[in-house]
């Protein structure tokens, strides 16, 4: 284990009945590294991402967080951490800024701080509608000031640009960019290859609860002689229909 | 996009962890705060929620308290055709005394008035005709409602008797000290007050943490709060304040119309302790809404799983209306309701001068109940779908 790695993972295995979900993942993470992890629908990307998380307890190995074991739960990790869920955790019928001054109150932040990381994203004007009458795509910029706006060291980010148009996904990808340039570990699960080439390091393939290749996207496409991460993607994990 | 103020931030950062990473994350009561106002907004903006839990089961109080008004004690209405002495000659002082027991209308004494005021007797719309034939005082009455028909015939014949021993010039040899016993009885608005409050309570207590459960499970706010440095406990406990603040604010509103003159509510005694006793039915409900909210995947089946806590704990309890004469089974079913001695407890202490002696055994009981379904419903609780 280097003690520079932000995520340490080692083998993590967990089963849901009859499927084993996730079935001996490790990997580590280094500071500053933006991290993606690529695999198609039940590949086991969401538990994985769960458990490093600490949302879930795995029934064989560990995650360690920043040097801290990510379960059981730590309050002093949390604060350093920044999660944005899938689909947009929101409290009901608050406005932009109710949203993020909730959330910055919870990790203690000032609102000045809060109204600051507002601003960041391009939401200022938009601050004083309710969250459920934002479009997709401020919804998402507003999801990423809330795991944000403790400013954490670490951030996790469960397919982000999904259901956004082009443009929104340009400006995301701006600010994805900017977050990794100011220092923090970004870890990011997608769907779109494009995006995983142009903001990941490195990029994990996962299928059937496994990792099947790890490294910078170049270099896979280099080592398995394939035109895009996309068709690298397609060899690795097969072209049948996923669920 | 704003790679350049990057540097920036990043030094702040620094500087918070410089300070002792250990201070970082709010305290227990910044979390309860936080979290309790955004509960309580994202509450008071729905508009639907506020009035089926304030206004609704007020609209019962005034409409049902409007209605059962005058349907105890209510006086006798005759029609007095033509001149009738005992009647036109009644002393003031006994004039006095008869008001809001008898109510006489005096029309002139033509046959088509007498036949009129049959009509309505035979109708019902007034209690009976008093006319007079020479000295003979006549009265007509229906015989539909003896005890309207025994009230009239008493009272007026108490007015000539009295006016007969007047006659005489001489004292009377013996007088009837009556008075009525009133408020040992049970008045509707007594029990209704207490009744609809508790319904409102139960309703709040029991809908408000169920949808809330089942809101916040599927939004993953659930799940987002886990991974933030915040106390389970700080959850619950703003979840329980806010329904405080309701269940008090229901407490205010209702006692505050039920007092009203019109409504005639008159609190004895330690009616303050309802406020504990709605405190402890608030906790005892919110179990029952947390094991709904925690069972429920949906909305739609925690809607279907509050009513059906509810509505029938509202009519087995006697919320609506008394169970005196419902039969054994049903009122020992009742007997094992919280709602039964939330109302009963509240009656006690609103109307009936009952005081601590009489209400800590159900706090107490409530507490308990509360205490057990939480824990299953802690069991029970899933903060996630899958």
């Amino acid at each position: 284990m280097t003690t520079d790695a932000a995520i340490t993972v080692e083998g993590l295995r967990q089963r849901y009945g009859d499927v084993q979900a996730v079935d001996g993942v490790s990997f580590e993470v280094s500071h500053g590294e933006f991290y993606g992890i690529l695999g198609p629908n039940g590949a086991g990307k969401t538990t994985t991402l769960e458990i490093v998380e600490g949302l879930r307890r795995p029934d064989e190995g560990r995650a360690t967080l920043l040097g801290k074991p990510s379960w059981p739960r730590d309050k002093k990790l949390l604060a350093r951490i920044g999660v944005q869920l899938q689909a947009s955790s929101f409290f009901e019928r608050l406005t932009a800024r109710e949203q993020i001054h909730t959330f910055a109150e919870l990790y203690g932040i000032s609102r000045k701080r809060a109204d600051a990381m507002l601003e960041r994203v391009g939401l200022t004007d938009k601050a004083d509608v309710r969250q459920d009458k934002l479009s997709g795509g401020q919804e998402q910029r507003l999801s990423i000031a809330c795991a944000l706006v403790h400013d954490p060291e670490l951030v996790f980010l469960d397919e982000p640009t999904t259901g956004l148009d082009p443009q929104a996904r340009r400006n995301l990808w701006d600010l994805l960019r900017g977050i990794q340039a100011e220092g923090r570990t970004v870890v990011l699960t997608t769907h779109y290859m494009d995006e995983a080439e142009t903001l990941c390091d490195r990029v994990a393939v996962m299928d059937h609860g496994r990792i099947l290749r790890v490294g910078p996207p170049a270099e896979l496409i280099g080592e398995l002689g394939a035109a895009s991460l996309e068709d690298v993607f397609l060899q690795l994990t097969g072209r049948e229909y996923r669920e | 996009m704003t790679a350049q103020d990057g540097p920036d931030t990043r030094e702040d950062h620094r500087t918070a962890h410089g300070a002792g990473g250990a201070a970082r994350g709010p305290s227990g009561a910044t979390s309860l705060r936080t979290l309790s106002r955004a509960m309580a907004l994202g509450l008071l903006r729905d508009r639907a929620a506020v009035f089926f839990m304030l206004l609704f089961p007020l609209m019962f109080l005034v409409l049902f308290g409007a209605l059962v008004k005058d349907s105890g004690a209510s006086e006798s209405e005759i029609v007095q055709v033509g001149d009738v002495a005992v009647l036109d000659e009644l002393p003031d002082e006994r004039r006095a005394e008869l008001r809001g027991v008898l109510e006489v209308e005096k029309t002139d004494g033509s046959e088509e008035a007498l036949d009129e005021a049959l009509e309505d007797v035979r109708k019902g719309d007034v209690d009976a005709v008093v006319f007079q034939r020479a000295d003979e005082v006549e009265l007509r009455f229906s015989a539909a409602d003896s005890v309207r028909a025994g009230t009239v015939r008493s009272l007026v014949d108490s007015i000539v008797q009295q006016a007969n021993q007047a006659a005489t010039g001489q004292p009377p040899a013996h007088t009837l000290a009556a008075q009525q016993v009133e408020d040992e009885s049970i008045k509707p608005i007594q029990y209704l007050t207490p009744g609809l409050l508790g319904w409102a309570v139960a309703m709040g207590a029991v809908f408000g943490p169920a949808f809330n459960l089942v809101a916040w499970r599927k939004k993953r706010i659930l799940r987002r709060l886990w991974l933030a440095p915040v106390d389970a406990s700080s959850v619950i406990g703003a979840r329980v304040g806010v329904n405080v603040v309701l269940a008090l604010t229901q407490l205010a509103i209702f006692l505050g119309v039920a007092t009203l003159p019109y409504y005639g509510l008159r609190l004895t005694g330690d009616w303050w302790l309802s406020v504990p006793l709605v405190l402890a039915g608030t906790l005892a409900f919110m179990s029952l809404g947390l094991l709904a909210g925690a069972w429920a995947k949906t909305e739609e089946a925690a809607n279907g799983l509050a009513q059906m806590i509810v509505l029938p704990m509202a009519f087995l309890s006697g919320a609506f209306f008394p169970l005196d004469g419902a039969p054994q089974w049903l009122r020992t079913v009742s007997e094992f309701l919280p709602l039964t001695y939330l109302n009963d407890s509240m009656m006690g202490v609103l109307s009936r001068g009952e005081s601590w002696g009489d209400v800590l055994p159900v706090i107490g009981g409530l507490l308990l109940f509360g205490a057990v379904f939480t824990t299953i419903a802690w069991r029970v609780f899933r903060w996630d779908d899958a």
